[in-house]
């Protein structure tokens, strides 16, 4: 994207003013090589004023290299991070390049790039820090997954919805649109191994706001899920383990002047 | 305490303590990791070696057993140490985390340079011909190539 600008101003050092309404997705990707650059395509065609960027996360097939090859930037880590190290490479990078949103998209093809307009509607709607794309709030929503993943999310969906004080259907969707405070905040600090659900719970700790539109998702178009049948139980304990350190965790002090909005006073 | 078993808790001990000490001095083991393993070897030295200590310890515990309160003290210092490596390991896997982000951000930034440098170098050399080489015209250096 950045090098076929013909009317770029030649041999100029692309360095963003921060502020500026730009708009960067992110994909993470670890062994994509089958979708990315589909994905990549698609975003390309469907939102074209996000710049693309994927972030290899020390994949072993040549998913960096289809990915520049689809005209998108890679950022490609030495080994592999896991999901949380990946995207947080991707708020770094937005945070860097002045970046004033940053959209999160998978890179297996579960989400289809002309519903991310619907997250970008919503935020500019206004009020709200950071859109979640949810599987769950259409009534003919159809979502492949085992039953045993579908009870899972709806455990934490029940969770997290009590302890923010809104409703939150989709907790574990990893479409989602994040303003600049929102990246600043998880640039800074983002959880580590399944950071979705945590990441909200972090939001709502920080005084920022977030809102779930409704989207359709696709059933994957290869690669494996990075939670297999077998680790789902795993994956419940673990995550139920960080909402609770989450839950003890020292609450940040909002500094004067921020926005303190109501859902964060409703808390546990 | 018994004479052979205690004879044998001294020179454990002190061989655990010489062999810290001998790591430190070849800078096989770092001063930060080395203390607790130094506070170890010393008080269980101290303990198998002053029996009085070890006499009471034991009565303030309830064992009946003064050797078994030494392996109960050794085995606290052995939970110490690892709970000690796990936050070690917590804080460089975190590090290792950053170090590979910046990595890929300093990674990717000077590819995009590069790119932008080499299509900056064809554009002069289209519109200047060898003048862009020689350098007359532009005072940039081409990339080397």
């Amino acid at each position: 994207m950045i090098f076929d600008r013909p009317d770029e101003q030649q041999g100029s050092v692309r360095v963003r003013v921060s502020g500026s309404c730009s708009s960067l997705a992110v994909i993470p990707a670890y062994n994509e090589a089958a979708t990315i650059a589909e994905v990549i395509g698609s975003l390309h065609e469907h939102a074209p004023d996000f710049d693309v960027l994927v972030v290899d996360d020390g994949s072993t097939d040549d998913t960096a290299e289809r990915a520049r090859r689809s005209g998108a930037r890679v950022l490609s880590l030495p080994f592999n991070l896991g999901i949380g190290g990946a995207v947080q490479a991707g708020f770094l990078h937005a945070l860097e390049h002045g970046y004033a949103f940053l959209a999160q998209v998978d890179g297996d093809g579960q989400h289809g790039a002309e519903q991310l307009s619907r997250l970008v509607q919503a935020m500019d709607e206004g009020g709200v820090d950071m859109v979640c794309g949810s599987r769950f709030l259409t009534s003919d929503f159809h979502y492949p997954a085992p039953v045993s993943r579908r009870t899972g999310i709806h455990i934490f969906a029940f969770l997290l919805s009590r302890i923010v004080g809104t409703r939150v259907s989709d907790p574990t969707s990893g479409f989602r649109l994040y303003n600049r405070r929102a990246i600043e905040l998880f640039a800074h600090d983002y959880p580590h191994d399944y950071p979705e659900v945590e990441a909200v719970l972090m939001l709502h700790h920080h005084r920022l706001r977030m809102r779930e539109v409704p989207v359709q998702m696709y059933a994957r178009g290869g690669g494996s899920s990075s939670i297999s049948t077998g680790k789902s139980g795993y994956y419940m304990i673990k995550v139920l383990l960080a909402l609770m350190v989450g839950l003890a965790r020292r609450r940040p002090v909002v500094d004067p002047g921020d926005l303190a909005p109501v859902t964060a006073e409703q808390g546990v | 305490m018994p004479g052979r078993i205690q004879l044998v808790a001294i020179i454990g001990s002190a061989v655990l303590l010489l062999t810290v000490l001998e790591m430190v001095r070849r800078r096989r083991l770092m001063e930060r990791y080395a203390l607790v393993w130094l506070l170890s070897a010393v008080v269980l030295l101290a303990l198998a070696s002053w029996s009085g200590a070890l006499l009471k310890i034991s009565r303030a515990i309830g064992v009946i057993y003064p050797p078994n309160a030494l392996f109960f003290v050794a085995f606290a210092f052995v939970l110490l140490l690892l709970l000690h490596f796990s936050a070690a390991v917590s804080r460089l896997s975190d590090q290792t985390k950053v170090l590979a982000q910046r990595l890929a951000l300093l990674d990717e930034r000077v590819r995009s340079h590069e790119a932008a440098a080499a299509e900056n170098d064809e554009d002069m050399q289209e519109a200047y011909g060898d003048d862009a080489q020689r350098g007359s015209v532009i005072t940039r250096v081409p990339p080397r190539r």
